[in-house]
């Protein structure tokens, strides 16, 4: 029987592969010339930088709370690599050290005073904006050679955006899905208090994945600088978004630890499509943010109806 | 006899936590004020008075969300505000006569949003967060796709009301109080807002003692979004005209001055005189760092700061009783 009908726990583990497919499938019927090499070289461009913001993001859901901060993060890095970074690459290195710190610091003053991340994160969203606009007031800056260099590398037959964002899902899949430390590190998110018993330190898991969000954060604002070669203030602000969307998209719950990294990686990269998809069928940009939430409410509601499904059972 | 009375004091004022957004607001004022010698109180005050307001409308809705327990938050407040504001000035046209007409089109577009939002959380059992989030993606492309090149001025009575004076205070803020008296008496004595503070507590008990949790929550997100839209339809009148970025600022400031006024993140404890003064304190707060003579970035880190501070020193001592 079950050879017939798969069980509605792998459907929902196929659910972000399988909207990517659908997603691809139109694409290649709009625009067949787009499933090339060079295609997706273009069509995956960003895909890197929201990428690494959506693990970032990933990190810090896993442990149950929500960075409303990722954007304005990720610009504040960019805007350090196009400035401090290619000037002075030491005090830009130390800076950008000293960020991810902060964001350490963050995870321990959430879990020791008990408070809510979404107004801490909101809070922090207008410090690291407040950082970037004291650091370039008007768009500019340059990227270090070596970073466009490094980004825009062109692998053969497969577009290295593709080749990251595959290592980034397997690398964080075996770190946290695999893992004894990622058990801990998820089992924070899903039971803190038998956790807490079993004799582990939930704030050092907690500034552990905030940690893991600002290093995963850095590179997503590196790899978008180096991309786009200069920067500004408000250049990743939208990622604070897409990166929950991604999560969720990708099969992650807001609660209990539930997360899946490859699953998110997909999510980023289906969402950094439907915008192409958009404008090969001549929708007018203002659509686009409202095609990433019909997108977002489609596989939620499909989700919903898996785990009926499952509930019937 | 010193320390009972000091233990009275800290009794009193720990039953009332609205209390210290008003302090810190006065402590910000005088701070304002001290710096220019005096000069221009009364017009910071005036000025303090209207932007309050809008931040009052707003967050008096989100406080009744996040009052239905942990979880519960509107955050497709700044694009409801966009759409409605583009709404207003195109259904008003620039008439005194369509002024109504224009206010019933702003409502349908907060009783439609509402209606969505919850319906999302509702059948597709979606998180409020993602639900909300991924509805105001919606509700800003149409808001985008609706208001581009609009440059409707509001109707000259519209725009009278939105910036006009009474005795030297401000229409809007005449407004905002009676809302929030009426809220207050609303949250306080009907069966819907005490029903709203039990869910908070424990939605299970409310609902074993009879309570319609999910109509409740159904009548809360509702309120939430036309409150914001009419917030959106006062700010367009008040600043000329429409734009779709003017709701922005209100995703910080409408969570941000619920939790500085004193109510509880983890739902179930709120207070509508709170939303008050903390409206009054994020509004000063950036008049004192403008007055001070800050640049645009600094008064970023320091908002942000500030609010963080606010919610450290806060937030811990009412952890215990959430």
């Amino acid at each position: 029987m079950s050879a017939f009908v798969p069980s509605p726990r792998l459907v929902r583990a196929a659910l972000p592969a399988l909207s990517l497919a659908a997603l691809l499938v139109a694409i290649w019927f709009v625009q067949p010339r787009a499933i090339s090499y060079f295609g997706f070289n273009l069509m995956l461009n960003l895909a890197m930088p929201i990428a690494f913001a959506t693990i970032a993001q990933l990190c810090v859901i896993t442990v149950n709370d929500l960075d409303l901060s990722i954007g304005a993060f990720v610009s504040f890095v960019a805007c350090v690599g196009a400035t401090w970074l290619n000037e002075t690459p030491l005090l830009g290195a130390v800076v950008l050290l000293g960020a991810v710190a902060v964001y350490a610091l963050i995870g321990a003053l959430i879990h020791l005073r008990n408070l809510p991340s979404i107004v801490v994160t909101l809070g922090m969203s207008f410090f690291w904006l407040g950082c970037s606009v004291l650091l370039l007031p008007s768009p500019g800056g340059s990227a270090p050679a070596w970073l466009a260099a490094l980004v825009k590398f062109r692998t053969p037959f497969v577009p290295f955006a593709i080749l990251v964002s595959a290592a980034l899902a397997l690398i964080v899949h075996v770190g946290l899905m695999r893992s004894a430390w990622g058990a801990i590190l998820r089992g924070a998110g899903g039971n803190p208090a038998a956790v807490a018993r079993a004799g582990w330190s939930l704030l050092r898991t907690k500034v552990t994945m905030f940690a893991l969000a600002g290093v995963f954060g850095v590179l997503s604002g590196l790899s978008l600088v180096g991309l786009t070669t200069s920067a500004d203030a408000n250049i990743a602000i939208r990622y604070t978004l897409l990166s929950i969307a991604g999560v969720i998209l990708g099969g992650g719950e807001f609660v209990g630890g539930r997360v899946s990294p490859v699953g998110a990686v997909l999510g980023a990269m289906t969402l950094t499509l439907a915008g192409s998809l958009l404008s090969f069928l001549r929708i007018s940009p203002d659509w686009q943010i409202g095609a990433q939430g019909a997108i977002l409410i489609v596989v939620l509601a499909l989700r919903a109806l898996v785990n009926r499904l499952e509930r019937r059972r | 006899m010193q320390q009972g009375a000091f233990s009275r004091l800290a009794d009193w004022s720990s039953r009332r936590p609205w209390l210290w957004s008003f302090v810190g607001a006065g402590v910000i004022f005088l701070a304002t004020i001290a710096f220019t010698s005096g000069k221009g109180g009364a017009d910071v005050l005036a000025a303090a008075l209207t932007f309050a307001s809008f931040y009052v409308i707003v967050g008096i809705g989100q406080m009744f969300v996040i009052t239905t327990g942990p979880g519960n938050v509107d955050l497709s407040i700044p694009a409801n505000i966009a759409l409605a504001g583009a709404v207003a000035m195109k259904v008003m046209d620039g008439s005194n006569v369509m002024i109504l007409p224009g206010l019933a089109a702003v409502a349908g577009v907060g009783l439609a949003i509402g209606c969505f939002n919850f319906a999302l959380i509702r059948i597709l059992s979606i998180p409020p967060i993602i639900a909300t989030l991924s509805a105001s993606f919606l509700v800003q492309s149409t808001a985008i796709a609706y208001g581009r090149g609009l440059r409707i001025k509001p109707p000259p009575l519209f725009a009278e009301l939105a910036t006009g004076r009474l005795f030297g205070v401000p229409i809007l803020a005449i407004m905002a109080l009676v809302v929030a008296a009426v809220m207050a008496v609303v949250l306080r004595r009907t069966v819907y807002g005490r029903s709203v503070l039990a869910i908070g507590q424990n939605a299970r008990a409310a609902g074993l003692a009879g309570i319609r949790v999910e109509r409740v929550r159904f009548a809360t997100y509702v309120l939430s979004a036309v409150f914001a839209s009419l917030c959106g339809a006062l700010l367009a009148g008040f600043s000329g005209g429409a734009s779709l970025n003017m709701g922005e600022e209100f995703l910080l400031a409408s969570i941000a001055v619920v939790v500085i006024g004193g109510t509880s993140v983890a739902g179930g404890f709120s207070n509508v005189p709170g939303i008050w003064g903390a409206s009054l304190f994020l509004y000063l707060l950036v008049t004192m760092l403008n007055t001070f003579g800050v640049g645009a970035g600094v008064r970023l880190i320091l908002t942000g700061l500030i609010i963080i501070a606010v919610i450290a020193l806060s937030g811990g001592r009412r952890a215990g009783r959430g």
